[in-house]
């Protein structure tokens, strides 16, 4: 299991692997299209700026060792969107849960702590699951050990939900066999 | 079709700012620090999502609507980041939080050996 305190502390600068050239060009790609989203003047100068740019901020952040499976986790480009969609619709319901018990006048909380396991196999993938419950209202993550997450439910059915597993799945099935 | 867009817009920033006036009644009325971020979070995901799409269908097709949606994607990966640093921050400063039920130290399927009490480090029990 690749998770947080197994990743390799030193890599060579000069490991230049295909995968490596690869998330480099898809980076690259990504903030183009970023840059050009936000310039709007698309003048034969400024173009050129944004390139330059561009070439810098991937020559830096390689040179950093930033750009790998955690910095740059291009797997999940294409699962993104679904994935996203689902968590809209999670986030809209729980926000949906905690607004009435906030607006119950008898305030129906029962704020309990527990710990979860994350199945996840990459780093992307437990960040993605730690942040979605932090992203979902009515829960959050308040530390990660190894694989086990600590999270604090503002009610009891908060807690279960997460100690079943559901969303622990769907992230998993996001990632994939990345 | 200006008229539909409009009213699609006044719908979603209405929803949105009941949802950001109820996070802020619930930031009030909640007891301790860690029940008052779950109201929070409710301004920051709905709350400023609606607010945000409402300000798209102002925007029209444009690369206004673009940057607004990029926004949207800020908040999605920062505000998690800002909520966890400060639910840990709170935990290393002994603020202990009221509990219903602390199921910290229960047995995750798979667990061989749980840690004693499996309580985070500078938790105090309670």
């Amino acid at each position: 299991m690749a998770l947080v305190y197994d990743m390799p502390r030193r890599k060579r600068f000069d490991n230049k692997t295909r995968e490596q050239q690869m998330r480099s060009l898809v980076l690259a790609v990504a903030l183009f299209l970023f840059w050009l989203a936000l310039s709007g003047h698309y003048t034969p100068f400024l173009l050129t700026i944004g390139v330059l740019c561009v070439a810098l901020t991937v020559f830096v952040a390689s040179r950093m060792l930033i750009v790998d499976d955690e910095g740059q986790p291009m797997e999940l480009l294409l699962a993104a969107p679904a994935y996203w969609a689902w968590l809209y619709v999670e986030i809209a319901k729980s926000a949906v849960t905690v607004t009435r018990i906030i607006l119950d006048p008898r305030l129906p909380i029962s704020p309990t702590f527990t710990r979860v396991r994350a199945s996840q196999k990459t780093t992307a993938g437990l960040a993605t699951y730690a942040n979605s419950i932090t992203l979902t209202p009515g829960t959050i993550t308040t530390g990660v050990s190894g694989d086990i997450l600590t999270v604090h439910a503002i009610i009891r059915e908060g807690a279960d939900d997460l100690e079943a597993g559901g969303m622990d799945r769907r992230v998993r099935q996001f990632e994939g066999d990345a | 079709m200006e008229v539909i867009a409009d009213a699609i817009s006044w719908i979603l920033i209405a929803l949105g700012s009941f949802f950001l006036v109820s996070g802020a009644i619930g930031l009030i009325r909640m007891p301790d620090v860690y029940t008052r971020m779950h109201a929070a979070s409710v301004i920051d995901t709905l709350g400023a999502m609606l607010l945000i799409l409402g300000f798209v269908f102002q925007a029209g097709f444009s690369l206004l609507a673009l940057k607004l949606l990029f926004v949207i994607a800020l908040l999605f990966f920062f505000g998690p980041v800002a909520s966890h640093a400060m639910a840990q921050a709170a935990l290393h400063a002994e603020i202990e939080p009221l509990l219903a039920e602390d199921r910290r130290g229960r047995k995750v399927p798979g667990d061989d050996e749980p840690e004693p009490g499996g309580q985070p480090e500078g938790v105090p029990s309670t």
